[in-house]
Order: structure tokens, then C-alpha cells, then sequence
């Protein structure tokens, strides 16, 4: 690539892709995504979709996104605002120009400029005619007919022709970021294997519109972004539903169990019940109930029967999984219920992300009914998180509570693969053949009964949700046991913070603010604080994945800041829970609900605010 | 007799009284559950599964107090769901043999959906539907099976709803088993529950139980002693349905697809013209046909009403993971972690 102008290093590019739905451009963004973490870079990834699978094509509501973050640094965003804006139509570089930094290049398909389309984005006239978009750097290709006229003696027939559009622009961003073509190469090679005819045409556009690029100078200059230092390892890119799949996957395994999913298809959860799907290789054994109440009642008998059991969900159907979630707590069974949250109440903004589920996790149940909640912070610690949920509620015999969003649902990085020897045993207390088994009598460090799988002779017994008597298991109406079993399971919650580990803050240990956060937010307060630290600004972060019960260590933590703030998708539910827990302390807040990420810009803003504060 | 019957040890060893737990009854004196429970001890002391292969399932309701009263693994769940959390205990372990109890408003109004979805996969458990036309624990409302216009605590001016028969909502759901009893016929019910557990699939064995306190009763019409003989059909798969205090009377079908009581000796019928009950047919017409009959119009049939071979999801869900592994190139975890696109960084 000598004969390019010019090059400028950059630390970190933001990129774009928009379209229709039916243009491509989660593929499109995921290719780029892939070379650029092949060539090393860090990646971070997060698409943008609407709910309805085909929205009338052309509309702002049909618009699909595809946003991509890469780093010659560690990358812990998909980025606030982008370098480059791929545009496929009007609609795309309608809902779009908001999220284009200044002066930052906007590529359009001049094709798709036509009255039609630009009345259905709601332009009263044509963008590109006029100086609205001086400020940018505006690349006009005629896509549509470019592609058309270079597969025209392809003998494909026209939709099909139009149908591999997106590698054209796909070729032209490669060229503007020094990317080899290899990887999509190989991609459409695999993907297309079947039809020799389409893989020629889609490598053919790729190329051309690389070429293009190159004979436009698209850019006057070109951007370079060199490798990150990764630590060494094999690596994949991976989304936060696989990985919480490939987790509940690894903790069966690691509990040498088999693993039952019961769920009912919702959005954004229904990837992982999918993914388990494909698994029955591995021995998964999955149920498509009829609603969600069935998906956690059928984990609950697998899991009274001797199967690591899980129901995945999103927040409505958490809702509705309450009452038998409260079955669990009182039959003491291993059961993880995933909850990818979503935004709203009711249905709300079902592709949207929003962390408003917390209070109704740690709870919203009938009765005095705790049960441990933890959260994921980044699309490849699902997989962690997901293991560990399993690991506590086989170990404590318990439902364990692991929440999710759909921004790390959907959202890719790529992962250093973990071996399986690396990670820890389970030990689930079963009860064997022969012992003296009574069915709620306590194991001493963690107050779990032992669990007694039907078909083991001599240990049958009858468990159910009425109140049971301490240790024999009979039914009990007595009201000092009720006193005692409320006590009893409120303890073995208690007790699961001996089996996690302690906070450890990000920066110093002492500092003027001390940011705090939990589940999903995680990429965007490191990003803010990392960025302030640097500016050297008395800054720290803390970031909570183990909810309830807390690590052991947080309030000896708080008590080293002058100025807390929470910050949080919702409006304050993790600073009510830590008001609640730690009495006197003062916790400032930051609160949004959008259905979107917080920005790294919005945070510093605030973050700035509150250090300048007297 | 009772005594000896309940005494006799099966092949494993274990007579009726094995499977009698030591927890105090808390039905009513008089409950037709009593008679249930009884029956359901007794068969299985005439099968031949070990006491710790059972699996005893219930929701929430008078009857499903029932695993308490059971030497056997049990699972008192919650309103309606039972049928959910025996699929789910039946796939975790096929080689479990499940029983699940429910009453008429468990089973067909707050679990109706589960009901209805557990048949259709066709898992392999037997539910039993008690029904007693009314709810009981919660002294006294009406349930999905109360008869029209019945008066009750919350229909004082009496129900304006239909009520389902409990045998076309299962056939609809494509029930292979469907069987019928009464909890004082102790045999007959014994007999059933046997047949049900015998039978891959969903086996539903619906009783007409008596509630002596809320819907005294309600069954009395074919329970009486003086009309029993007439308005009881038992039937038996390849045997004519023939019925009566002089076993003179029989069904026929009418030409106008409907069937037709008739008396052996008048009209010029025979034993010959009498209907022959096939119990194992695929088609369900007539198995629709003789659940829906009613007294005083008809004799109520019980016995096995429909037994059709099948293969269980359960089992089908166990063979499909046998075939995937057989075939699939990811072996181990380690194997997925590392599979597809992946890239080492030196």
C-alpha cells in the first residue's frame, strides 16, 4: 500500500456500518471485526437492530446498525462516537449522523438517494445536495451500480447481484484501514461452498470495491492501527449469550452433571437457550416449554431429579417465573436463572439494554425468599460469570440469580480461551447410598442440605413448598421453626460471601471519587475513569459483579473515598440496595434511561463535575 | 382380605404397605382420596419397579397431598405446575418411573396449559386427574368441571360456564392413554394405574372422586348402588361393551354417528351386534365418542378407554442426543472452546 498518500496512527478507530435490514451490515461489521482482531487489534463490538425482523424497508424504524470499536490499545467499548459512518441509504444516515464524530468520513450509496427513499426517511430534500454535511468528510459511491456493473457477466440474477452489495463497501473500508482481504476471502469461500457462483461475485465486489476505494483516494490520508499488546494466547471473538451458554456448559461439566435447560424463546436471552440447543453433542438436554412459567418449572424437576438445571430469560419473564423461583428457594435446589435484561417494564424496548431488574432479582419473590445474585460485565466474562453462577448454586444448593443486558448479550470482544483444567471442580453435596440421610439436615460451613437424587435406594423423601420442619422435613406449622428455616435461609445466602472473591479496585486505593458500578456498565466507567486517571485526575473505580450477597471487603472499601457516585442503566436500584446496606455513608448517583449505554463522554462530564466539586 | 392383599410382597419384595409413608392423613374422613391412595399402593405392589424408581409429583390442591403420604421419592409443588416439573424430572431421568397428581382445578384451570403440553409431547409419566367437580382446599368454589348452573361459594346464583370434560381436552392434546375410574372401585382404579404405568406416554387416568364436604355427591348418580349397574360401563379393549344389573345391554352405532344403547334379546339384537371395544386404534373418534358418554343418557365409561402405542418424548429426546454424539466432531468442552475461527497471539 506504498502508493497511499499518507498515513496517520491512530490509537483506537470507531466504525459504523448502517443499512436496512436486509442489507447485510451485522455481516459486514462482523467481517471487519474479525480481520481486525486477526490482525491483532483489540476489539469491541455491539449491533444495533430493530425488533421487528422486517420493518418496512427504507423507514428510520428499518434501519439496522452495526458498531465497531478497534485499538492499537486495550478497547473496552464499542466506541460513543464514530470515525466512519457507512451509509446505505437515507434512513441509515438519517438515524446515524448523531453518532458521526466532527469531521469524521461518511460514506453513502449515492444509488440509493432516490426521491422515494429520501420521503420514507423523512428528508424533506437531499442531504448530499446540500452543505448540511460540509463539516464531514462525504464519500459518495454509486454502490448499487458499481456492484451491478461489475457482476453483469456474472449470470447471477439481479437480487442476487444486489444482494452482495454490502462486500463492496465491506472493500472499501478495508482499503481505507490498511486490512487485508484474506479472512473475508475465506469467509465467503466457507460460506457460499455450495454456490461457486456467489462466492466468485462476492469476492469479485469485495475486490472491486477495495480498488475503488484505492482509485477515489477515499481518504487523503489513511489510518493505521497497530496491533494491541494482547497478552499471548489463542484467542476468539465471542458474544455474551455464547459465552454464557459455553459457561453453564463448563460448570455441568466441572460438576460432572447433566446439563437441562427449560426456557421459552424471548429477546435478547433466546441466543443462549440456542446455542444450548445446538450442544446436544455434548449430552445438553434442552426443553422448549410451553410459557415461562414451564421453563423453570421443568428446570426445577430436572434439578430435583440430579441434572444441573437452568432457564434462561429476560426480564418479563423473570416476572413470571417469581412464584416457582420461590418453589426453588424452600426445596433448596441448584437451579441458575439467567435474566438478560431489556429495556422497559412490560415489553417494553425488547433489543434495547437497560439494568432495571436488579430489585426485582434480589427481591422480587413472595415471602422472605433470598437467593444469590450475581452479574456479568463484558460479552467473554459471561462465560466466568455464568460458571460461577452454577458453581454457587450446586455448591450451596441454591437458585442463583445471574443477570445479563443486552448490550453484552449481543455484543462481541474477543476472548483468551480458557482450558478446562484450569478451572475449578464442583463438588454438589449428593447424598450416596447408605448414609444417614434426613432431608434438611445442614452441611456445617454453608448450611446447605444434601441432595438426595430420586433412584439412590434408601434415601426416598418428600420435599415440597409448604414450610418443613428443620432437619426431618416434614411439613411444619409450628412458629418457632418458621423463625428458624426464615433465619436458615437468609444465613446460607450470607454464607455464599466466604466462597467469592473480595472487590479490588481499579486505580488507587485512596482517591478524591470513587466510581461505582455494576454488571454491564463495565467497559464504559473503566474507558472514563482510565481516561481521567490519565488526565491525572484522584479517580478510582469499583465494579461489582457479585450483587448479593456483597463481597466482604465493600464497605472497608467505601470508607477510603471522599465522594462516591453510582452509576447505573436505571433509576438508582444498586444505590438504594447499598443505602440500605451501608447506613451513612453519602453515594452520589448517575442515572439513564434510554435503552443505550452510557457514553464515555457523558461520564467524564459528570465525573469532572463531581471532582470539582466542593 | 384386605390385610393379606396389602401384605403380599412383589418380585422386588415390597408389598402395598412399603409404600405407605409414616406422615398422619389430613384428608377428610370420607374423602374419595383415601380410596385413591389405597389403589395406587396396591398396584404398585403388583409392579415391578424398585420403591426408589418412583417418583411421586404433585401441584397444589386436597389431592396433592398425595406425595406425603408415599414411602417414595415426592415433590409437592406448586398450583398448576406439576405437569411442567414431572416433564422436567422425566427427561433428567428416563429410567424414573413418574407419577403425577393433580386435581381438576390444578390440572385444568391454573395448570391447564401445562396439561395440555405435557400430552401432547406424549413424556412418559401417568398423570392422575382427580375430579371431584370443585375446589376443596380452598372450601368450596367451582372448577373447571363443575356442571352448569352449580351453586358454590363464588356462584351463588349458580356457574354460567360450560364445563370441559376432562377426556376431549386430552384427546384434542393427542392423548395415546386416557382410563377412567372411581375412587371406591379400589380394583378397578388399581387396575387402571397399572395399565397407565405400563404404557409409554403420557398416561392420563382421570377418577371421579367425591368430595364429602364441598360437592358431597356429585358422582352419586352412577355411584349409587341402585343405578350403578346401569349407568357404569367398565370396559376392556377387545371385549363387547356390554353393561347392566342383567348384563342384557350394550352399545351399537346409530346411523347417525351417534352411539346407541341397546338391550340384548329385544329388536332382533344379538351379543354379536354389540360394539367390540378396540382400545389400541389410532383414531380417537370412537374413544371420543365413548368418553363423552353421560349418564342418564348413557352408562359412563371406565375402564382403559384408550391405550395406543408410541414412542415417549423422553425417550425420543435420549436417542436424539445418542445420534448427535455418535455423529458430532466436538468431543469435549475443550474441543467447542477451541472450535471455529481462533487465532493465537505470540
Amino acid at each position: 500500500m506504498s502508493q497511499k498518500t499518507k498515513i496517520i496512527e491512530r490509537e483506537d478507530v470507531v466504525i459504523r456500518f448502517s443499512g436496512d435490514s436486509g442489507d447485510g451490515m451485522q455481516l459486514t461489521g462482523t467481517q471487519f471485526s474479525d480481520t481486525s482482531a486477526l490482525f491483532g487489534n483489540d476489539v469491541a463490538t455491539f449491533p444495533d437492530y430493530p425488533a421487528e425482523i422486517r420493518a418496512p424497508q427504507g423507514t428510520v424504524g428499518g434501519v439496522s446498525g452495526f458498531q465497531l470499536h478497534f485499538g492499537h490499545q486495550e478497547v473496552f467499548t464499542p466506541g460513543d462516537y464514530a470515525d466512519v459512518l457507512v451509509a446505505m441509504n437515507p434512513a441509515a444516515l438519517k438515524s446515524n449522523l448523531k453518532w458521526v464524530k466532527p469531521s469524521g468520513t461518511i460514506i453513502v450509496n449515492e444509488d440509493s438517494f432516490t426521491e422515494k427513499n429520501l420521503e420514507k426517511a423523512g428528508y424533506d430534500s437531499d442531504p448530499l445536495l446540500e452543505d448540511k454535511l460540509a463539516d464531514y468528510n462525504l464519500i459518495k459511491a454509486k454502490v448499487t451500480s458499481l456492484t451491478r456493473e461489475c457482476l453483469k457477466d456474472s449470470g447471477l440474477d439481479q437480487k442476487s447481484i444486489l444482494r452482495s452489495k454490502n462486500m463492496f463497501t465491506l472493500g472499501m473500508v478495508y482499503w481505507m484501514f490498511d486490512r487485508p482481504l484474506k479472512h473475508s476471502e475465506e469467509f465467503i469461500e466457507k460460506k457460499f461452498k455450495k454456490h461457486p457462483l456467489v462466492v466468485d461475485a462476492n469476492k469479485k465486489v469485495l475486490k472491486a470495491g477495495f480498488n475503488f476505494a484505492k482509485t477515489i483516494e477515499a481518504l487523503p490520508y489513511n489510518y493505521s492501527v497497530a496491533p494491541a499488546n494482547i497478552r499471548k494466547g489463542r484467542y476468539r471473538n465471542i458474544t455474551g449469550n455464547k459465552a454464557t451458554a459455553w459457561g453453564l456448559m463448563a460448570a455441568a461439566d466441572k460438576a460432572k452433571l447433566e446439563l437441562f435447560c427449560g426456557s421459552y424463546p424471548i429477546t435478547p436471552a433466546t441466543d443462549i437457550f440456542q446455542e444450548l440447543a445446538i450442544h446436544k453433542g455434548l449430552g445438553v438436554k434442552t426443553f422448549q416449554a410451553e410459557d415461562e412459567i414451564a421453563g423453570i418449572c421443568t428446570a426445577i424437576g430436572a434439578s430435583f431429579a440430579g441434572d444441573f438445571a437452568v432457564t434462561t430469560t429476560s426480564g418479563p419473564g423473570l416476572a413470571l417465573k417469581t412464584e416457582a423461583a420461590g418453589l426453588a428457594v424452600m426445596t433448596e435446589l441448584p437451579l441458575v436463572i439467567v435474566n438478560v435484561q431489556r429495556g422497559g417494564p412490560s415489553t417494553g424496548l425488547p433489543t434495547k439494554t437497560e439494568q432495571a431488574d436488579l430489585l426485582q432479582a434480589i427481591h422480587g419473590r413472595s415471602g422472605e425468599c433470598p437467593m444469590p445474585v450475581i452479574a456479568a460485565s463484558t460479552p467473554s466474562d459471561c462465560f466466568h460469570f455464568a460458571f460461577e453462577a452454577g458453581r454457587i448454586a450446586l455448591e450451596h444448593m441454591t437458585p442463583v440469580i445471574l443477570l445479563t443486558d443486552g448490550f453484552i448479550a449481543n455484543g462481541t470482544e474477543p476472548w483468551r480461551i480458557p482450558s478446562m483444567s484450569d478451572l475449578p471442580e464442583i463438588i454438589p453435596p449428593i447424598a450416596k447410598e447408605g448414609e444417614d440421610f434426613l432431608p434438611y439436615a445442614r452441611e456445617d460451613d454453608r448450611l446447605s442440605r444434601r441432595w438426595a437424587i430420586p433412584g439412590t435406594k434408601g434415601l426416598e423423601h418428600r420435599i415440597g413448598g409448604l414450610e418443613k420442619m428443620d432437619g426431618d422435613g416434614t411439613v411444619s406449622y409450628v412458629p418457632e421453626n418458621h423463625q428458624l428455616m426464615s433465619d436458615i435461609r437468609k444465613k446460607r445466602v450470607e454464607l455464599v460471601a466466604n466462597n467469592i472473591p473480595e472487590l479490588k479496585v481499579k486505580g488507587n486505593d485512596e482517591a478524591d471519587v470513587l466510581v461505582v458500578g455494576w454488571g454491564g456498565t463495565y467497559g464504559h466507567l473503566m474507558t472514563a475513569v482510565r481516561e481521567l486517571q490519565k488526565e491525572g485526575k484522584s479517580i478510582s473505580l469499583v465494579h461489582f459483579n457479585y450483587i448479593f450477597p456483597l463481597p466482604k471487603n465493600t464497605g472497608e472499601i467505601f470508607g477510603h473515598y471522599k465522594k462516591i457516585i453510582v452509576c447505573e442503566l436505571n433509576n438508582g436500584q444498586f444505590v438504594e440496595y447499598l443505602r440500605g446496606s451501608f447506613y451513612g455513608i453519602k453515594f452520589e448517583q448517575l442515572n439513564k434511561l434510554m435503552g443505550l449505554p452510557f457514553t464515555v463522554v457523558e461520564l467524564k462530564e459528570r465525573f469532572n463535575q463531581l471532582l470539582e466539586d466542593k | 382380605m384386605a390385610d393379606t392383599l396389602l401384605n403380599k410382597p412383589n418380585v422386588k419384595g415390597l408389598s402395598a404397605k412399603d409404600f405407605r409413608s409414616d406422615q398422619e392423613n389430613r384428608w377428610c374422613p370420607g374423602c374419595g382420596d383415601h380410596g385413591i391412595l389405597n389403589s395406587v399402593q396396591r398396584a404398585m405392589a403388583e409392579m415391578d419397579h424398585k420403591r426408589e424408581d418412583y417418583a411421586v409429583i404433585s401441584g397444589i390442591g386436597c389431592s396433592s397431598r398425595f406425595p406425603y403420604y408415599m414411602n417414595t421419592y415426592g415433590f409437592h409443588t406448586i398450583h398448576g405446575r406439576a405437569a411442567a416439573i414431572a416433564s422436567g424430572v422425566k427427561c433428567a431421568n428416563p429410567n424414573l418411573e413418574v407419577l403425577q397428581i393433580s386435581g381438576d382445578g390444578d390440572a385444568l384451570a391454573i395448570g391447564g396449559n401445562h396439561f395440555i403440553h405435557a400430552v401432547r409431547r406424549n413424556i412418559d409419566m401417568t398423570i392422575m386427574l382427580f375430579n371431584n367437580e370443585i375446589y376443596g382446599l380452598t372450601k368450596g368454589q367451582y372448577s373447571p368441571t363443575s356442571r352448569y348452573g352449580m351453586v358454590t361459594k363464588t356462584s351463588p346464583y349458580g356457574t354460567i360456564e360450560e364445563p370441559f370434560n376432562p377426556a376431549q381436552l386430552a384427546l384434542g392434546a393427542q392423548s395415546k392413554f386416557y382410563a377412567r375410574s372411581i375412587d371406591t372401585n379400589i380394583n378397578l382404579t388399581k387396575e387402571v394405574v397399572k395399565s397407565a404405568s405400563a404404557h409409554k406416554g403420557t398416561s392420563i387416568v382421570e377418577i371421579l372422586q367425591n368430595c364429602v364436604i364441598y360437592n358431597d355427591g356429585a358422582h352419586a348418580l352412577i355411584t349409587d348402588k341402585a343405578n350403578k349397574d346401569e349407568y357404569q360401563l367398565v370396559i376392556e379393549h377387545g371385549k363387547p361393551m356390554i353393561f347392566g344389573k342383567d348384563k342384557n345391554k350394550g352399545l351399537i352405532m346409530g346411523g347417525n354417528g351417534k352411539l346407541v344403547v341397546v338391550t340384548i334379546g329385544e329388536h332382533g339384537i344379538t351379543e354379536q351386534d354389540v360394539l367390540v371395544h378396540d382400545a389400541h386404534t389410532e383414531d380417537s373418534h370412537m374413544h371420543w365418542l365413548l368418553s363423552s358418554m353421560m349418564a342418564p343418557e348413557y352408562p359412563v365409561a371406565l375402564g382403559v378407554i384408550r391405550d395406543v402405542d408410541s414412542t415417549s418424548y423422553d425417550e425420543k429426546m435420549a436417542q436424539q442426543i445418542e445420534d448427535i454424539k455418535a455423529i458430532s466432531t466436538i468431543k469435549s468442552m475443550d474441543e467447542l472452546l477451541n472450535s471455529g475461527d481462533t487465532w493465537v497471539v505470540d
